[in-house]
Parts: C-alpha cells; sequence; structure tokens
C-alpha cells in the first residue's frame, strides 16, 4: 500500500509542479503549488512524519500559498508575455533543469542500496509517538535555535509591515 | 515497501522543475513560487533521510526550514508589492533599472 501512496501522490505532485512551469497566468501556477504541498503532506505521512504533514497542510498550503493568492490578486497579475528575454531563458533554462536532475539522479541511483527501503508506520514501534519525539528534541537540545527562529519571525514581521506600508 | 531512492529522486524531479521555472519564468510571482518549490523538495530529501537514519533530527530540520520559508515569503511578498508600486509591472525584463 505505501507503493501505492507513493505512486499516486508522487505523480500529482510532479503533475501539479510540471503545471506551475507551463502555465501562463500565475494564479494557476499559484493552485497547481498548492496540489504539490497537499501531495508533499501524504509523503510525509508515509515517511512517518506526521506533525510535519499537519505542519506542512496548515502552514505551507494554508499560510503561505494564501499568501501568494493575495498577493497575485491585489497586484492583478496578468497572463505572461513572451518577450526576448523569454526565449533566451527557454535555451538556457531547460539544458540547466536537466543538468541537475540528471547529476541527482545518477548519485541517487548509484547509492541505492545502502539507503535502504522504508517501514509504513513508526520506526521505533509506536512506543513514542512522533510529535512527543521532536518536541523532546526541539525544546531541550535545540532550545536556542527555536527561540531565535521567533525573533526571526518578529523582524520578518516588522519588515513586511514597513516595506508594504504606503507611502505618505 | 518503497526504496529510500525513490523518494529522493522524486525530491530531484521536484528541484529541477523548481529551477527550470527559476530560469524560464518573466512573472516576479512565479519566479517566487518556484523557489518555494525548491525549497519543498529539499524538505521531502531531509524528511527521506530521517526516516533513513531513523532519527528526528532531519524532521526538526524541516521545521525550521518552514519556519524561515514563510519568513522569506512575507518579506518577499512585501518587496514585491513595493516595487509593483513604483514600476508598475510584474514582468521581470521590465525591472532593469535602478532608478525608473
Amino acid at each position: 500500500m505505501q507503493l501505492a501512496l507513493f505512486l499516486i501522490f508522487g505523480a500529482i505532485a510532479v503533475a501539479g509542479a510540471f503545471n506551475l512551469l507551463l502555465q501562463r497566468h500565475p494564479i494557476n501556477s499559484a493552485l497547481s503549488l498548492v496540489v504539490v504541498m497537499m501531495s508533499l503532506a501524504v509523503l510525509y505521512w508515509t515517511l512517518g512524519a506526521e506533525f510535519l504533514a499537519a505542519a506542512q497542510v496548515i502552514v505551507y498550503a494554508g499560510a503561505i500559498m494564501v499568501l501568494f493568492v493575495f498577493v497575485v490578486m491585489l497586484l492583478n497579475a496578468g497572463e505572461e508575455e513572451r518577450t526576448r528575454g523569454s526565449r533566451m531563458a527557454y535555451i538556457a533554462g531547460f539544458p540547466g533543469a536537466a543538468a541537475i536532475f540528471c547529476l541527482l539522479s545518477f548519485v541517487f541511483l548509484t547509492e541505492r542500496e545502502a539507503f535502504g527501503t522504508t517501514e509504513l508506520g513508526q520506526y521505533l514501534g509506536g512506543t513514542i509517538s512522533n510529535i512527543e519525539q521532536i518536541s523532546t528534541l526541539l525544546f531541550t537540545k535545540l532550545l536556542l535555535p527555536f527561540e531565535v527562529t521567533s525573533v526571526l519571525i518578529l523582524v520578518a514581521i516588522l519588515g513586511a509591515v514597513v516595506l508594504a506600508r504606503k507611502e505618505q | 515497501m518503497v526504496p529510500i531512492a525513490y523518494y529522493l529522486i522524486l525530491a530531484a524531479i521536484l528541484f529541477s522543475v523548481g529551477v527550470a521555472a527559476f530560469l524560464i519564468k518573466r512573472n516576479i510571482i512565479t519566479i517566487f513560487m518556484s523557489i518555494e518549490l525548491m525549497l519543498n523538495a529539499v524538505n521531502l530529501t531531509f524528511v527521506a533521510f530521517s526516516h533513513m537514519w531513523h532519527q528526528v533530527n532531519g524532521q526538526v530540520f524541516v521545521f525550521f526550514v518552514m519556519v524561515v520559508a514563510a519568513a522569506e515569503a512575507a518579506v518577499g511578498l512585501a518587496i514585491i508589492i513595493a516595487i509593483f508600486r513604483t514600476r508598475q509591472t510584474l514582468n521581470v525584463d521590465e525591472i532593469n533599472l535602478m532608478q525608473s
């Protein structure tokens, strides 16, 4: 069953990513990215990361992508035009991405026996829940990065408010 | 059961599509969305490796990546709004002078 879940939602994620690339209007790209993020949440769940699957849906698909859709509709972005720069980018963009993909897949395929296989479900046998594992690590050993990220979010909020303010 | 290499190859596909979209698209919001796609592909790689090593450190790193991506999205979109207010365009080919 894990193979079926992986194939179905992996195919949906790849289809969403290609749709982001091929659509002309940015609102279609934003909605395909929401599809990618939802299917990635299912893939995180099959890898045993239940907290991250929920956080992906709530934070990424529920907050960040909503922000993107707000900005697309606020700025009334229209369809893209075919300019001279975009044609040149087609010549450089596709081979570059194909080169990166070939390099990464070569490394992953040559080492595929060393990686092993996945087991569906908890890898600690269900004795400790996933959120207890994460919180034990996050609030004891990684407490300082956790607090620093809260300061980072505060700075980001201030920066966003200042940058998007109306000029007076 | 699914080999971990399949998850990594899926993440590589998503990352390459993100790179291609970053280089090809001309709308600045779509370019920003392709950055988010690349970050998601790296998150999938981290979670797959965290499953391989049976440790939870990779998932905590993904948590921090999500937090930083949220902060970056907020500030980046505010910058895009500020650029649109002065240039009245979202095409990166036309935002090519320091002073309009």
